[in-house]
């Protein structure tokens, strides 16, 4: 079976029961692929393990482009291109030039950091986003399984999941 | 969770702050005997003429000697007034021409003298009186014009500022600078002090649960308010001539006791804003201030402890209203205080960032104090409630106002070095180009800018006591050198820069003042549960979490 196409979800009521059952369903070996929840749960990072995210280190690459790029536009531009003299200052004036290094570093920052959340979390506009049940984005929270992650099969995973407390244990397929 | 902590002042804690007390009085008078038998020195110069005077203008460059340059210019304005007259017309112009732009930059030379003389023509105005009076010493007067466009420039600028801030009636003594301490210091703590009631005021508008806990920290904060007013209204009462410049009446009279000859000291500005700026009404308002955020810092404090008793929650409504009532009212009085404590000790220079600028250094130095009192109170056995996730908040709070000064800042030095108007760029000129100050001009930046932003940009860095015990520590004493650079040049010229008496003079104020601080407010957190076990959000602080 491929990785990453068939799933188990585990539909549930209620935040306090997907917390717990996240480390019930960790504990007997299964491995989760990821929960979906309508809002920030918290302690579900934690629950789940999670500890650190790459994010901000693309955020700071990003960044740091902007600063370059907006650094080098004013310093070709105001120092070698085309020098002007405004009232009596240096040609490269390095704190009239702050603003613009902040505006552009922000600017590259936030928008690469969007960028790069879209790609990853699957929204990008080229793919189709995976949805593993509709309804996790109104009023019920979902904890997915990959089959094809864990050595136990469909049957007993389903059993697990009841027992931490899913109301419902849907199969999912994508292609 | 205990909710019937308390914090106990235990005496061995009172013993460290008597022994930091002592240290700082005994620093202190070491300092006090220094400045003394420097200013014994000078005596002795004080009967050379005019000329030699004047060279020592353009000898010497070193901080140490600045000190003595600005002290004896000083005292000759006082000993030959008409000649102080005269150079203080050569030194506004020169001091105006140098700009923040014209010196040291070769690539721009051509518009240079244009904007140097746009700038004296728009200085013309303000200085036209003074100009006028100059008749008999118009010798003197070139031959101070000379070394002006040398390497002196300077410290001719620090002469008349020296001259500036001794009105020119009365010279540098050295007591000014232990005044200029006790005011620095006095207004640093109050500021502090404020800002702990602030903290709460606005946690409590703002609904946060997760502060509940450590509300007691910057409650206690206020504490020292009332003798902060006391402290305040005194200095400003003893010693006004000292501190601020436009209390000299002098400055308004438009001609001298005979009727006819004009009052060189005649000062239009002033008298313009003499409104505002008048010493009965500067009184009043210093009072109202104290007497609006002591009055509220007194009701928040006593719906804290009945809410401790009744376990009512109609107090912490009560106490929303408060806090509402007083952040509107701190909006106004804090930017007030500010232009009046320390924007008027230059009472030509405003700046309308500046209510915002004073708030900044304020806050930060706040928020790193609350930040310390948690970190600290935590590793003697204190509110073990407390984890990485409240100190992640904190440490936000640390950088995110460091931030914020940062722009503040800048946004008050951008504006000020593009547009180049002498009333304004006089301000960054005293700061930006002279020996004493620059190099604690930079140092101020790298301490309270990049130190806590690289220290701090972590999430890691955030929850960790260690690093925000360094952290903050760093950011205080940044702060506090925020406070010295607004402070001490107006008011003793060229003569506040970084010398050996700092470590002595300064210092051992600062350490008097901060040993004060901490008994006033360690005794307050004593005298009421170090928990305000009745809050009704203390359980959302105690389980408080953050991604």
């Amino acid at each position: 079976m491929e990785k990453g196409n068939n799933f188990l979800v585990g539909i549930y009521d209620d935040e306090d029961v997907l917390l717990e059952a996240v480390g019930k369903v960790k504990k007997s070996g299964v491995k989760i692929h990821e929960c979906y929840t309508p809002f920030p749960v918290h302690g579900l990072d934690d629950a789940m393990g999670y500890h650190y995210s790459n994010l901000p280190i693309a955020g700071f690459l990003f960044g740091m482009t902007g600063t370059i790029c907006a650094l080098t536009m004013m310093i070709g531009m105001m120092g070698f291109d085309w020098p002007m003299d405004i009232g009596g200052r240096p040609y490269i004036p390095l704190p009239d030039f702050i603003p613009i290094t902040f505006e552009l570093t922000v600017l590259l920052c936030a928008l690469g950091m969007t960028g790069t959340f879209f790609v990853v979390s699957d929204l990008k506009p080229w793919g189709t986003p995976r949805m593993f049940d509709p309804r996790s984005v109104d009023h019920k929270f979902v904890m997915a399984i990959d089959l094809a992650a864990n050595k136990q099969d469909a049957a007993s995973i389903t059993s697990i999941l009841k027992n931490s407390g899913a109301t419902e244990v849907n199969k999912k397929s994508f292609e | 969770m205990n909710r019937d902590e308390k914090f106990i002042f235990t005496s061995g804690a009172k013993k460290k702050l008597f022994i930091t007390l002592g240290i700082g009085v005994l620093l202190l008078a070491i300092g006090i005997f220094m400045l003394a038998n420097q200013s014994a020195h000078h005596g002795e110069g004080h009967s050379h003429g005019s000329k030699e005077t004047a060279h020592a203008v353009t000898a010497d460059s070193s901080s140490e000697e600045n000190a003595q340059t600005g002290h004896e210019q000083g005292a000759h304005a006082n000993t030959i007034q008409e000649e102080g007259h005269a150079d203080s017309a050569v030194s506004h112009s020169s001091n105006d021409t140098a700009g923040l732009h014209a010196t040291g930059e070769q690539a721009s030379m051509n518009s240079d003298s244009d904007t140097a003389v746009s700038h004296m023509t728009a200085h013309e105005e303000v200085s036209a009186s003074k100009e006028a009076t100059v008749n008999s010493s118009e010798t003197h007067h070139t031959e101070h014009a000379g070394p002006a466009q040398g390497p002196a420039e300077q410290e001719v600028t620090g002469h008349e500022k020296a001259e500036h801030a001794g009105g020119g009636h009365h010279e540098v003594h050295w007591t000014t600078r232990l005044i200029k301490d006790l005011w620095l210091n006095n207004v640093f703590f109050a500021g502090i002090a404020l800002i702990g009631v602030f903290f709460i005021a606005f946690n409590y508008v703002a609904w946060a649960g997760w502060s509940a806990g450590i509300k007691r920290i910057p409650e206690a904060f206020g504490a020292y308010l009332p003798i902060a007013a006391v402290l305040t209204i005194g200095l400003l009462l003893l010693f006004n001539h000292d501190l601020f410049h436009w209390t000299h009446h002098h400055l308004y009279e438009e001609f001298l006791a005979d009727g006819k000859t004009k009052n060189p000291e005649y000062d239009t500005l002033l008298v313009g804003k003499h409104a505002y700026l008048n010493f009965p009404f500067f009184i009043i308002r210093t009072i109202v201030y104290f007497a609006i955020w002591i009055s509220l810092w007194l009701t928040l404090r006593k719906f804290s402890k009945q809410e401790d008793i009744t376990g009512d929650e109609k107090f912490h409504h009560k106490s929303v209203v408060w806090s509402a009532v007083f952040l509107v009212t701190f909006g106004v009085t804090e930017s007030m205080a500010a232009w009046d404590w320390l924007m008027s000790t230059d009472p030509h220079f405003f700046s309308t960032m500046y209510g915002w600028y004073v708030f900044a250094s304020w806050f930060v130095s706040g928020l790193a104090l609350i930040t310390l009192f948690v970190v600290i109170l935590k590793e003697n056995g204190y509110l073990s409630f407390i984890n990485e996730n409240h100190l992640h908040d904190l440490g936000k709070f640390n950088f995110a106002f460091s931030v914020f000064w940062t722009y503040v800042w800048f946004e008050q030095f951008l504006l000020i070095y593009y547009a180049n108007i002498p009333e304004e760029v006089g301000y960054f000129v005293q700061r930006l180009k002279t020996d004493a100050y620059t190099p604690i001009f930079f140092l101020v930046l790298i301490v309270n800018f990049f130190f806590p932003f690289l220290a701090l940009m972590t999430r890691n860095a955030k929850r960790q006591g260690v690093i925000l015990k360094v952290v903050c520590t760093g950011i205080i004493l940044g702060h506090w050198m925020d406070f010295y650079m607004m402070i001490t040049p107006p008011i003793l010229g060229q003569a506040g820069g970084l010398d050996l008496t700092f470590l002595f003079v300064e210092v051992g104020m600062t350490m008097i003042f901060a040993s004060i601080f901490l008994f006033t407010i360690l005794t307050a957190l004593s005298k009421v549960g170090l928990v305000a076990k009745n809050h009704p959000m203390l359980g959302e602080s105690e389980h408080h979490s953050v991604f």
